[in-house]
């Protein structure tokens, strides 16, 4: 079949997702903190009240000590799809490079120029200017999301490109059938708002600490109503672009949802899984229990899943050995077409090489038969094309307990503001400091559940993890993770003390 | 008008545009250049502070305009993308990791509870700015020199170069005294460009000694400069070149640069147009006692830039070339997009002119006035 080694496959893998998750750790602050710290100086332009221009500065510190990490952890897996996704790069370059290019064309640009502007501009630009800049910081950073996530929805939904038997590998043919990719599009807005809520909870939290210190007082109350609001809003809508985002896997990536949901026999009116314990022990096509135990809303996961209560949800296991009744192909049966395609794609080239062009004809024709299964050729067993499904199961729920609680968080405090008694209520305030701890699990417990839930695709259906590696020694890829590790380790503790010490120290001095 | 471009304009087109943004990407090094003088040309913590906060209001510029070059080049000459980043692993890592110190040490250098203390950010700096323009410098050597690799009929990279028993993946560039004199030559331009930079940005009225520093550093670096730049300039004249025919068979020619420069004698009056103008920038700055240096040396920088990337590229030459198996070798012909991507690239990259219109506006909104010794020690400076 393939000479891989699966070691190289699995340390390319750990390397790819200890960047970006490392990098998901200030992302998300970025996104939601930027328009924090816009709405904030919005409020001190109209208002000219310098106690908001000093609330501006303050958030605008943390903003600044967070920016700069995440713009060092970005440029990584820029690097890393060249440096160690050769294959990858090379077979898709055409359609994923783009919107890189674009995003730093247009994101990055835009972040890097009024950066400057944003924090040493004070005394050298009109207050309109200022507030514009900062506006403007924020739409890059959220614009360099929507490019990043264009990328990442063609690999969970490749649409619009072709694959091109001559050169062997996938070539665009519609950059705006790319560009307005449903998954992409719930994708970005799933995740943004998520990135705002985070952000929310962030400013909720050291706020809510002000408060039990009893220091700054005003500031954090100020801060809260409006971290609040945008707190509020944004994780509602994430339940909205979430129920969207998880009837577009259904659609296009059931097998992932089947794993969110530890769902191995398909059924109508299927229901969701409101919490469980996953059986470890449980194969596709075994018989045992999927759960130790499990308690069920009847109905729920066939809505999520089809907009109907009483459709059917395949299962893993029908979606693995096929299922006639429901017209399902089994991986099997793709397995084989894949295989088919696989081989004639390489008569074809051979024939080619050798200008044999009858041969190189009648090869193009089979492979044009059984193209779409081309990434099937390379699995080794069907059940290889089931995620782990435990990780998939629990990082989804996950995601949901604690995107869940967040919007009950923003609206008690909301209330209470409003009510003017915030003060009086202590008992939430620590509510309001767990808060950025759930967003956090949420936040990273989403993108693992999005990740390691399209396993072993690399591009959905089309191209495997495994043939996407670069041809490196494992020990390459082990020192680079080391590297990284220590060097993450490094930067953390310096990330984590500076922010502290900003924290401790408070606005003072703005 | 695009779309009437045909496919091997496009690819043309592609190249010297990602070729101008790595020319300008070498400009911008100036950021890089003026980190690696923090210990040379400031004497005390003032000083130190006025270069770091001068520099600080820069650094995100080279830092985009690398991932920028990056994402053109991906989405551009995927084949090339896939090749180098893979096959020279190593080169490429260790940029990223100079990349990556550089990015949190302005901001984290004179925060409270950093840690790790100003002098490590420091050091950051100066790795940034000495190993990773070295190193980026012999990555653009190998456009000349070539690498040791071979491509199979899936095009997935090996890496042939191998020392003992292990395989270097890329560092061997840095044995090439050429690869090396190229990386060198462009620290000290950094260096002579950070100098001019410094010169240009800071309120310097009452910092005589420290400005006359700064001006002793465009001279000596320049100076440093010299042979490294004549050696390179004389072995891209003398050596032989990787041509390709009009079949795509790549073979070894004799003086192929030479011939390429008066096959394309625009990349000619390039090249001595921009010696011209960085030696004109020096004069500025070391002799004439002005602040503009940086401007016809920056300009000058470029021109340099774009000539070394685009001589390797056209005329029938390979930019990539395999040294271990001479038809494994990129040509922008060879290595680029489909027609249909690079077409909708070129109508993104009308935008472009708007994005340098803001980013000028800004830097002269921004450097009106020159930065003062208040700005410098504002608690909130870097």
């Amino acid at each position: 079949m393939i000479d891989v080694d699966p070691s190289l496959v699995g340390w390319s893998r750990a390397q790819f997702a200890f960047t970006a998750m490392y990098h998901w750790i200030f992302v998300p602050l970025t996104l939601g903190l930027s328009f924090l710290c816009a709405f904030f100086e919005t409020i001190y332009l109209k208002t000219g009240d310098e106690e908001w221009k000093k609330i501006t500065r303050f958030w605008m510190t943390l903003f600044g000590i967070n920016f700069a990490i995440g713009v060092a952890t970005g440029i990584i897996l820029e690097f890393e799809f060249g440096t160690n996704w050769s294959n990858y790069s090379w077979m898709v370059g055409d359609i994923f490079g783009a919107p890189l290019a674009i995003e730093g064309m247009f994101a990055f640009f835009l972040e890097a120029s009024f950066f400057a502007v944003m924090f040493f501009g004070w005394d050298r630009v009109s207050k309109g200017f200022h507030c514009f800049s900062t506006w403007m910081v924020a739409i890059g950073s959220n614009l360099s999301a929507v490019w990043i996530l264009v990328a990442n929805g063609w690999m969970q939904n490749p649409v619009g490109m072709v694959f091109n038997p001559d050169t062997a590998r996938f070539e665009m043919q519609n950059f705006m059938e790319v560009v307005f990719n449903p998954v992409a599009v719930s994708k970005f807005t799933h995740t943004s708002t998520s990135g705002f809520a985070f952000a929310s909870a962030f400013v909720l939290a050291i706020s809510c600490w002000y408060l039990l210190k009893n220091k700054h007082v005003e500031m954090a109350k100020k801060s809260i109503v409006v971290a609040s609001v945008f707190g509020l809003l944004a994780s509602v809508f994430v339940g909205f672009t979430g129920d969207e985002a998880a009837f577009e896997v259904a659609q296009k990536q059931p097998v992932k949802l089947a794993a969110m949901e530890g769902l191995y026999k398909g059924e109508r009116g299927a229901g969701l899984v409101a919490f469980g314990i996953i059986n470890d022990t449980k194969i596709p096509g075994d018989i045992q229990d999927p759960f130790l135990f499990q308690v069920k809303i009847p109905g729920l996961l066939s809505l999520l899943a089809n907009r109907d209560f009483g459709s059917f949800v395949p299962g893993i296991d029908d979606l693995v050995y096929g299922n006639e009744n429901e017209n399902i192909m089994g991986v099997n049966a793709m397995m084989e077409r894949g295989k088919l395609a696989v081989s004639d794609l390489k008569i074809f080239k051979d024939a080619k090489k050798i200008k044999d062009d009858v041969t190189a004809e009648a090869a193009l024709v089979r492979f044009n038969v059984n193209k779409e299964f081309l990434g099937y050729g390379y699995l080794e067993t069907p059940e290889e094309a089931v995620p782990p499904v435990n990780i998939v199961f629990n990082s989804f729920h996950l995601m949901v307990m604690m995107g869940s609680i967040l919007p009950v968080i923003f609206g008690a405090f909301l209330l209470f503001s409003f009510k003017g008694v915030l003060t009086e209520k202590r008992w939430l305030l620590p509510a309001g400091l767990a808060s950025v701890l759930m967003a956090f699990l949420a936040e990273q417990a989403g993108w693992v559940t999005a990740e390691v839930g399209r396993q072993p695709w690399a591009i959905q259906g089309l191209m495997p993890v495994k043939i996407a590696t670069t041809n490196l020694t494992v020990t390459a890829v082990q020192v680079t993770f080391a590297m990284f590790a220590v060097l993450f380790a490094i930067l953390l503790i310096a990330e984590i003390s500076i922010m502290l010490k900003a924290i401790a120290t408070g606005p003072e001095g703005h | 008008m695009i779309s009437n471009l045909d496919y091997v304009t496009l690819q043309q087109l592609w190249w010297i545009i990602c070729s101008l943004v790595g020319a300008i990407f070498l400009f911008l090094t100036f950021v890089q250049g003026g980190q690696t003088l923090l210990w040379q040309v400031a004497k005390n913590d003032l000083e130190s502070s006025l270069v770091v906060n001068s520099l600080g209001r820069k650094w995100e510029l080279p830092f985009t305009t690398l991932v920028l070059f990056g994402g053109a080049l991906f989405a551009s000459f995927p084949k090339f993308y896939s090749t180098s980043f893979g096959g020279a692993y190593w080169v490429w890592i260790l940029i990223l990791f100079t990349f990556i110190i550089q990015a949190v040490s302005y901001e984290y250098r004179k925060k409270p509870g950093n840690v790790w203390g100003a002098k490590t950010y420091e050091a950051f700096m100066f790795i940034n700015g000495s190993v990773g323009v070295l190193l980026i410098g012999a990555a653009v050597g190998t456009f000349y020199t070539g690498s040791a690799f071979s491509l199979n009929v899936m095009n997935n990279v090996s890496w042939q170069y191998v020392l003992g028993d292990v395989n270097l993946r890329g560092l061997e560039a840095a044995f090439s005294l050429f690869n090396l004199s190229l990386g060198l030559f462009l620290v000290f331009n950094s260096r002579v460009l950070g100098a001019l930079y410094l010169l240009n940005n800071i309120d310097l009225s009452s910092f005589e000694e420290f400005e006359s520093r700064l001006r002793k550093a465009v001279k000596t670096n320049f100076i440093c400069s010299l042979p490294f730049l004549l050696y390179v300039v004389v072995a891209i004249l003398l050596r032989k070149g990787f041509g390709v025919d009009e079949h795509g068979v790549v073979s070894m020619v004799s003086f192929k640069y030479f011939f390429n420069l008066l096959a394309m004698p625009h990349l000619l009056l390039l090249l001595l147009a921009g010696i011209g103008l960085v030696v004109w920038g020096v004069q500025l700055g070391a002799v004439k006692g002005s602040n503009k240096g940086i401007w016809p040396a920056g300009l000058g920088t470029v021109c340099v830039g774009l000539c070394v990337l685009c001589l390797p590229a056209f005329n029938g030459t390979a930019f990539y070339p395999s040294s271990f198996d001479l038809q494994s070798s990129l040509t922008i012909y060879n290595a680029s997009s489909t027609e249909y991507t690079l077409r909708v690239m070129t109508y993104v990259a009308l935008f472009v002119p708007v994005l340098v219109s803001y980013i000028a506006y800004l830097w002269k909104q921004m450097d009106s006035k020159k930065l003062s010794t208040e700005e410098a020690l504002d608690h909130e400076a870097y």
